[in-house]
């Protein structure tokens, strides 16, 4: 076996490096060591993303088994900085009583899904590709059972692993039909391979499931809901940005370099996806009384709004996907780090408990203000752009009825985001949360997210750096 | 002359001084600051002019300087937005003429609006406008001019509607705004076709006669114009919007709601001959692309200058007779360039013109200023109010009495000289034309004494509190003007400003002249006849007789009723309502509709959610079985 061949995973083994490292001192490392277990972690994690933050050049290994693009560089790169603030605002939840002796577990099976993920993206065969797809579901369920004791968590962890079990299976199916038909599982042998016939799509349809369950598109995201609300809010975070983007951006390179030939046939799949996507998951956000609820369905629409740059399938959609996904990154662990805070302090987590927040905590109000803002898509704030470039993708190939239904959706969602507003500034309330102090680690998490916000939209260069990548894929 | 900088900097600092610490100073203590700053201004101002024409002549011409100047906004190396100064004979003329009307304005208003509520506001005001101004005539690009433009539009808005609780003060400011920025607008597009096809916005390159900047343009017409024609037709759109021409004029006279000094200084002395200063800029632009123009602005100037005259000569508020007598003498200044040539002796117009530009600038701030006085002693701008004056004013009504000898045309007063310069220039140009500003220069002397003869002669009127002379920061500004209305016909003008630049000896044509005065003297005869005594049945009778001229002309023959039928019927009736209706039910209809189909939807599939993970999953392989099927047989 030629061993140089894992010198082109230098992100995979980085990563393994740290999770082992962790685990060790989590087994290990004496109770007094461990004192600074999460700083060590962040430390370790934060010196992978940044060794790993420059692209290097394209390459391959094992045959093809795994594939490196410059674009894989600033996508995990992308998830890295994302699972860094999960990190950090899982701090204070993770210091507390019943979690402690658990926090190492809680690091060890994350950064397992994230590795999952980034042999999903990697994968230049289906095989690896569904190797990833597992690694990166099995260690989730028992995050979402994290707090297994509550109730509302471990019923999140079986729904969730139930859900996956049925999806994976469906996906695999769905392979093994590929399989069947093209004789190959590289996806550059299958691509050439594809001509369309009936079986071919069922095979296409089955396999194509599978994904539109992790990006929890409408009528595959009944478990999202349950899951976001019964999880830790950390995992749930966590769940809604990083498995999600990751997920987004696979489909959308799946679709383009393995699925070509069938184009017709998934994006008329995708367009009537994405319309019941946005609608139906905006009608249930409205109604919504939960936060964490509310944000499942709001992710869920936005995912739908994701799926116009997937449609556009060309590097301007790409571009807009990725900028799509950090800035929706940044404003949505922006809202859920204000939910964690106040959860984790107060254990409310109902909007009606948000009445008149902005007199005892108008730091966080303004944080969460802005992050909603900037998920409904209002100028100045970075959602607007993101939003207004893939609309943009979407409108130059010329579908300029679906823009339009996404931008009439824009304006309920835009209703529901400012309900949330509405609460924290305008509703009176006897008793307003009591003011506490937040610590450091969700502050300096706080301020990434709404300097995000407030200026991803405004640097240009950040969407033309994107873009200079984008047409390499 | 860096220096000059400053005449634009310190009243911008003033403004931004008073606007914000203004509220919190003692009243007097912001009317002093300013005006200390402003008399700084215009003693930097004469020092500039001093300096300007004292430097010595290249070619027999003052050369064209330019003490600052900075690229503002850089598109292309083509496209670029300057910001300068740029000083030559009329823009050095206009810093004068400027600081000195605001300079006299700015020490009035400390008697005349004392004790207003926001007497800080007004002088902040004031101070915006004589940067706002400044900057405007001393632009080296149209850009630049047209940034200016809006902003003395912008404080003159601020200033009509100064009285912000009176409805018609605030209803004048709108008016004045919006038909001057109606006027703008052909202004902007003139500028943008001008400069598209010259690639400039620089005065400097535009006027320098050189005609291969215009290649471009060669050929290129529109419904039988010139490109360049019609660009500079929508300049002078612009032009007779802020300077009043008919059918613009609307504004002026409503603008007279303003306090008076704000009158004099912007609606009589400044803002309102920034029309005629941008002709004068772009004269060779005019005179050698577009001379088919140049005859309309002509006919323009003189149709208005004769309507506003037989206007005013009806009219009873003291201030609207003024402001018809200023519509009527700017229309002179845009006859006068208009018929101009440009070397030597054919240039007479544009020299009288600029002339006119400057003593009716003093003479009647002068008037409004004297006027101004007058309504601060009776308390009201109605001429059967007043009376008898002369003795209880004196020197409002020398100084007042000066004004109008000026205005008449009577030597050796100021007024004669430019008036006298302009009809030589018409007689020149045609007859017709020459007779036919000599008749307005004849009504001008009818209705400014009876103006003069219906304040202070004749029968006193009855007041609560007796009149009395104004005090001295309002009678030195009056002595003043006064005398620089006395003098400033023996300046020779032609040395300083023609339009090639070469120097000019004026030479009073006696032929002209005489007739000019012998008619002023009889139309002076006249309204002394009608009006001396205040008890001569004549004018009473004249109205009966002409009764329909006379309520034509005192409604101003029915122009703002025209325009209101067109806006409040027409427009707001034909086009607006229904976009309202639109609006309102199509628009907010529809997005009324959206929020309640999805309410209602909502609700309706709420069980879906049911929580139980076997529906899930058969929601999901019914979902795939359905994507399934329509992809295979749809």
């Amino acid at each position: 076996m030629d061993f140089t061949n894992f010198l082109h995973m230098k992100e995979e083994l980085s990563l393994i490096a740290v999770m082992v490292i962790l685990l060790l001192y989590d087994v290990f490392g004496s109770t007094r060591s461990q004192r600074h277990f999460q700083l060590i972690a962040c430390i370790l994690f934060g010196l992978h993303t940044i060794i790993n933050i420059l692209p290097h050049e394209a390459s391959e290994a094992f045959g093809g088994m795994y594939v490196y693009k410059p674009m894989l560089t600033i996508v995990k790169s992308i998830l890295n900085i994302g699972t860094l603030i999960v990190f950090m605002q899982a701090h204070t939840w993770l210091e507390s009583e019943k979690t402690v002796i658990r926090r190492g577990e809680f690091y060890f099976l994350t950064l397992s899904t994230l590795l999952g993920m980034y042999f999903m993206m990697s994968a230049g065969n289906f095989l690896l590709f569904f190797i990833g797809l597992e690694t990166a579901s099995i260690p989730m369920a028992a995050l979402a059972a994290f707090d297994k004791y509550k109730r509302k968590s471990a019923e999140a962890g079986a729904k969730y692993i139930l859900s996956a079990v049925f999806a994976s299976a469906l996906s695999l199916y769905g392979i093994s039909l590929i399989y069947g038909t093209t004789g190959t599982l590289y996806f550059d042998d299958v691509a050439s391979k594809v001509t369309g016939n009936p079986l071919q799509i069922m095979a296409f349809v089955f396999f194509v499931v599978g994904m539109f369950f992790k990006i929890s598109l409408v009528p595959f995201h009944l478990w999202t809901a349950d899951v976001y609300e019964g999880a830790p809010t950390s995992v749930t975070s966590y769940l809604s940005v990083i498995s999600k983007g990751s997920a987004v951006f696979v489909l959308m390179t799946l679709l383009m370099k393995v699925f070509p030939n069938i184009a017709t046939e998934w994006k008329a799949i995708l367009y009537g996806i994405t319309i019941v996507t946005i609608t139906i998951a905006n009608l249930f956000a409205i109604r919504q009384k939960n936060l964490k609820r509310f944000l499942a369905f709001s992710s869920i629409s936005q995912a739908g709004y994701i799926m116009l740059g997937v449609i556009s399938a060309n590097a301007l959609g790409m571009t807009s996907l990725v900028y799509y996904v950090l800035v929706y990154m940044a404003s949505n662990l922006g809202a859920f780090g204000v939910i964690s805070v106040i959860e984790q302090k107060t254990g409310k987590v109902m909007m009606d408990d948000y009445n008149g927040l902005y007199k005892t905590h108008p730091y966080l109000s303004m944080a969460m203000t802005f992050s909603l803002f900037s998920l409904a898509g209002i100028p100045p704030f970075a959602g607007f752009f993101s939003k207004f470039f893939i609309f943009a993708a979407a409108a130059s190939q010329g579908y300029y009825l679906l823009v339009l239904i996404a931008l009439l959706n824009t304006v309920i969602s835009l209703y529901y985001y400012l309900l949330v507003v509405k609460a924290m500034f305008i509703n009176p309330s006897d008793e307003p949360l009591a003011p506490f102090r937040s610590d450091n680690y969700t502050r300096i998490s706080l301020v990434v997210c709404i300097a995000g916000v407030l200026l991803l939209g405004i640097f240009s260069v950040i969407y033309q750096q994107i873009s200079l990548f984008s047409f390499g894929m | 002359m860096e220096y000059t900088l400053f005449i634009l900097l310190l009243p911008l600092l003033t403004f931004f001084g008073l606007g914000l610490f203004g509220p919190k100073m003692k009243p007097c203590v912001a009317g002093i600051i300013g005006t200390v700053s402003l008399a700084i201004a215009a003693a930097l101002a004469y020092f500039t002019a001093w300096d300007y024409f004292s430097a010595p002549r290249v070619d027999d011409v003052y050369a064209t300087v330019v003490p600052f100047h900075v690229e503002w906004l850089h598109f292309t190396d083509k496209l670029h937005i300057d910001l300068g100064i740029l000083l030559d004979p009329i823009s050095v003329m206009m810093l004068v003429v400027i600081t000195t009307v605001s300079l006299m304005v700015h020490i009035y208003s400390m008697g005349y609006m004392k004790g207003e509520r926001g007497f800080q506001r007004y002088y902040a005001f004031l101070s915006l406008f004589s940067f706002s101004m400044l900057g405007l005539v001393v632009a080296t690009n149209i850009f630049q001019t047209y940034i200016f433009w809006e902003l003395v539009g912008v404080s003159s808005y601020l200033l009509i509607g100064f009285y912000y609780t009176k409805p018609e003060a605030v209803a004048a400011s709108k008016k004045a705004f919006i038909v001057t920025r109606f006027a703008d607008l052909g202004f902007l597009i003139g500028i943008l076709l001008l400069s598209y096809f010259t690639k400039t916005f620089s005065f400097e390159l535009l006027t320098s006669g050189d005609h291969s900047i215009f290649a471009d343009a060669a050929g290129v017409t529109f419904l039988g114009g010139s490109v360049i024609s019609w660009a500079v037709a929508l300049v002078f759109i612009g032009c007779a919007g802020k300077s009043a021409m008919f059918p613009l004029h609307i504004w002026l006279p409503d603008a007279m709601e303003g306090p008076t000094p704000v009158s004099a200084l912007i609606h009589a002395a400044t803002m309102v001959v920034a029309g005629v200063y941008l002709v004068a800029r772009l004269f060779p632009v005019y005179y050698f692309e577009a001379p088919e123009v140049l005859v309309m602005v002509a006919v323009v100037g003189a149709f208005t200058s004769l309507y506003a005259a037989v206007v005013a000569c009806v009219q009873t508020d003291i201030k609207r007779v003024l402001a018809f007598s200023t519509i009527s003498q700017i229309g002179f200044m845009m006859v006068a360039l208009g018929v101009s040539g440009m070397e030597g002796h054919a240039g007479l117009g544009y020299m009288a013109s600029m002339f006119h530009l400057f003593t009716h600038a003093m003479f009647k701030a002068l008037l409004f200023l004297g006027a101004g006085a007058i309504i601060h002693a009776v308390h009201s701008n109605e001429m059967s109010h007043m009376g008898g004056l002369r003795r209880k004013m004196p020197i409002t009504h020398i100084t007042f009495l000066i004004a109008c000898l000026a205005i008449a045309g009577i030597p050796p007063f100021s007024g004669f000289f430019s008036k006298d310069e302009i009809l030589a220039a018409c007689f020149e140009f045609s007859p017709v034309m020459g007779w036919t500003m000599s008749f307005i220069a004849a009504l001008t002397a009818f209705y400014m004494f009876r103006l003069y003869y219906n304040i202070f002669w004749g029968k006193p009127a009855q007041h609560e509190h007796e009149p009395h002379e104004a005090p001295a920061n309002m009678t030195v500004p009056l002595i003043v003007l006064a005398a620089i209305t006395c003098i400033a016909g023996f300046i020779p003008f032609g040395h300083f400003i023609t339009a090639d630049g070469i120097s000019y000896n004026i030479h009073l044509d006696w032929q002209v002249a005489g007739t000019s005065i012998v008619i002023a003297c009889i139309a002076i005869g006249v309204a002394t006849g009608m009006y001396r005594t205040g008890t001569s049945p004549v004018p009473g009778r004249l109205a009966e007789r002409f009764r329909g001229v006379h309520t034509a002309a005192y409604h101003r023959f029915y122009i703002d009723e025209f325009y209101q039928f067109v806006t409040h019927k027409l427009i707001f009736g034909g086009i607006s309502r229904p976009i309202a209706w639109f609006d309102r039910h199509v628009i907010d209809g529809a997005m009324n509709g959206l929020a309640w189909v999805a309410q209602k939807t909502s609700y309706a599939i709420r069980s879906l959610q049911s929580g139980q993970i076997q529906q899930y999953a058969f929601v999901f392989l019914l979902g795939t079985l359905i994507i399934l099927v329509l992809v295979l047989y749809v």
